[in-house]
């Protein structure tokens, strides 16, 4: 691969310099207008509303957490300049290979709050996706998804089909060995993979620092012979440039990209997480003044293009997310015959044996009552 | 139990320089559970520290540890996440000793929490003993009171072969018990008769054991004498206690929250048969997951054994 190649964007944005991409800084001005991306006030305000709808979902679902009605949770908070922006450039035939820390790409794709609740409230149906295209599950078991994702880029070239794969990691799961066994195949397959690492700042408790002694996570593009580039997660237009640039790049068949978004995970890992036992409040209120939704609104209103009654925004939105989490609440059917239906495509025998045991059990203890 | 096996981690870190402790989030937070709690700024970073986000290196770096005169003790967050080192312990840590023919041992303790009961997500509510169990040349120990966690640890961290130390989630914190704090070992290896009965031998590890007892009073209720055996270690499994029991009572229940099919209780029913085989009055019978993922939250309830379901079998059993 020569330079030439590349989109100026990766070769001005070298990660080996540590440079970071942006457009716009914390006030919401403009600092680097040849990069601007190419979009009308519309598309602009709807980014917006997306990246608000997602902060209002998340917060809600923290709250459910709270209040005994849902399980464990992974919280958003802080990171949506990053999902909005892939939603914004993943289109219905590409895929979505996630993590668990990108509600507003999946919402892109076609995946409902009200499935999103339903899978925290402890039933597989709602994390299956269904009704979204092309999106697996979320992955917990930390960075086997890059592979998979490789895998699916493979499959796409093979079947020359115009499609672009999208997948997420944390800046932890960047020391699983799969991830770099991940990025090996793709450099060596040329596949159209948009890697993106959120680079949130923590592995749970685990600052970024105590993970690597790289200069940043970018760079680890250098040695697998894709390129890469660091972006600032919390701008939403540099990572829409990043995004755009990447999956055309992916498109046109020259091979994977590697995206370090940078970010901060204003929440906590879980729900079951405490962060005040490993960082300080005053490190939180630093990177809030970097908060996404805030740098957005700010250049919108500059711009004098702000037409949004926000407070009435977000009380539709909270109810339209109340709704769905009601019907997902009301949709707590799980018949025993979930459990072993989908184990294999025919059921085996052992399997029908154990579930017709356990009947004989429940007749009993009906039976007894 | 998480304080036990705090403790235990405490009393070996202040005896032996030799004994280091990471993972991840293990340090600066103490480890997810807290089983790790305070023990970092006790004994520093050099000692007791967080590790990138690797389990395969975790458990590689410390054979490297291990056979160059340290006694790592490495954390794995979950059962769930213990796979991407299992060709480490697998290929490398069970086998290193054989290999070398003695010339290096692997003393390291390889602990992790595991089982379900607790609302998890995926790869957070498996039972992986058999797993470990077949790999020659580790040992696997599961604790079911804070007394034999803190006992059964020290005896871990002192054995010169690697050891798989599991512990059960569902009572991190739910067994309260007085716990000496003195340093006392229990040998691994030695299962525990919990309670004499003569009508039936009811055998479970870990979280089941409480489980167990909860059933055993329904039994009692009907008229039935259940021995109770914890088995607390898998491998080496105690073949004499099993045989002693079972030729006693002549009945034999298995209880495990793990998958059914070649499993810790399928093992034991061959023991059962083996060494009993003339002195059985019913088939002897597992009581254990099904060969399925363990289900969400919401379809948990059909896996997780119940007590009332221990004594609908204890009762089969014995009206066999």
């Amino acid at each position: 691969m020569t330079q030439n190649d590349l989109p100026a964007i990766f070769c001005d944005y070298n990660p080996i310099e540590d440079k970071m991409l942006q457009v716009i800084d914390n006030e919401g001005n403009i600092i680097n207008k040849e990069l601007m991306p190419e979009l009308d006030d519309e598309t602009i305000i709807d980014a917006y509303k997306l990246m608000l709808y997602e902060r209002i979902a998340d917060e809600k679902a923290v709250s459910y957490q709270r209040q005994g009605r849902m399980y464990t949770y992974t919280p958003n908070l802080g990171q949506e300049a990053i999902h909005i922006a892939a939603g914004m450039n993943i289109r219905k035939v590409d895929w979505l290979v996630p993590s668990f820390r990108e509600m507003g790409t999946l919402l892109a794709k076609g995946v409902t709050m009200k499935d999103m609740f339903l899978f925290y409230n402890g039933n597989e149906h709602g994390g299956s996706f269904k009704n979204a295209n092309h999106v697996l599950p979320i992955a917990i078991s930390i960075g086997t998804q890059f592979q998979h994702a490789t895998g699916i880029g493979y499959s796409v070239k093979y079947r020359k089909k115009d499609e672009v794969v999208f997948t997420f990691i944390g800046d932890g799961g960047t020391s699983e060995g799969d991830f770099s066994e991940a990025l090996n195949f793709a450099g060596v397959w040329k596949v159209p993979v948009v890697f993106t690492i959120q680079n949130n700042q923590y592995a749970i408790s685990v600052p970024v620092k105590a993970q690597t002694n790289s200069v940043n996570l970018a760079v680890k593009s250098v040695a697998f012979g894709i390129p890469g580039i660091k972006v600032d997660g919390n701008d939403f237009f540099a990572m829409y440039l990043a995004y755009k640039t990447a999956s055309e790049y992916a498109r046109s068949g020259r091979g994977a990209v590697l995206v370090e978004a940078l970010t901060y995970r204003l929440g906590a890992h879980t729900t079951s997480d405490d962060p005040t036992k490993y960082r300080k409040k005053e490190e939180e209120e630093l990177w809030g003044l970097t908060d996404p939704l805030i740098r957005l609104k700010r250049y919108i209103e500059s711009m004098g293009i702000w037409n949004i009654d926000e407070e009435k925004l977000t009380e539709e939105y909270k109810q339209q997310i109340d709704e769905q989490f009601i019907d997902a609440e009301n949709n707590k059917s799980y018949p025993l015959n979930d459990v072993f239906q989908y184990m294999y495509t025919d059921m085996p025998e052992e399997l029908r044996r154990q579930k017709a045991e356990y009947e004989q059990f429940l007749s009993w203890k009906e039976k007894r009552k | 139990m998480v304080k036990a096996i705090n403790n235990a981690l405490d009393i070996k870190l202040n005896e032996d320089k030799n004994i280091v402790i990471y993972g991840e989030d293990v340090g600066v937070e103490g480890g997810v559970f807290r089983v790790t709690e305070g023990l970092q700024k006790k004994y520093g970073v050099e000692r007791v520290f967080d590790s990138p986000l690797a389990e395969s290196a975790i458990v590689g770096t410390a054979l490297g540890m291990a056979v160059s005169g340290l006694r790592p003790i490495v954390e794995l967050q979950f059962e769930g996440f213990t796979f991407p080192a299992f060709n480490q312990i697998l290929s490398n840590v069970a086998r290193m000793q054989n290999r070398s023919r003695g010339k290096y041992g692997v003393p390291m303790v390889i602990r992790f929490p595991y089982g379900g009961g607790v609302n998890a997500l995926e790869h957070h509510s498996d039972s992986p003993e058999a797993l470990f169990a077949h790999i020659p040349g580790l040992k696997v120990v599961i604790p079911s009171t804070p007394h034999d966690a803190k006992g059964m640890m020290i005896a871990a961290i002192e054995s010169n072969d690697p050891v798989i130390f599991m512990e059960p989630k569902r009572i991190y914190r739910a067994i309260k018990q007085e716990v000496s704090d003195e340093k006392f070992t229990l040998p691994l290896g030695k299962a525990r008769v919990v309670q004499e009965g003569s009508d039936v031998t009811v055998v479970a590890f870990g979280a089941m054991i409480r489980e167990c007892q909860k059933a055993i009073v329904m039994a009692e209720e009907n008229g039935i004498s259940v021995e109770l055996i914890d088995l607390r270690s898998i491998y080496p499994i105690d073949r004499e206690t099993i045989r002693d029991s079972v030729r006693k009572t002549g009945r034999m229940i298995v209880v495990a929250e793990a998958h059914e099919s070649f499993s810790v209780g399928s093992e034991l029913i061959a023991i059962a048969n083996e060494e009993a085989f003339l002195y059985l009055e019913a088939p002897p019978k597992r009581v254990m997951g099904y060969d399925t993922v363990v289900p969400l939250a919401q379809g948990e309830k059909y896996y997780i054994i119940s007590p009332d379901r221990i004594f609908y079998e204890i009762e089969k059993s014995v009206h066999f």
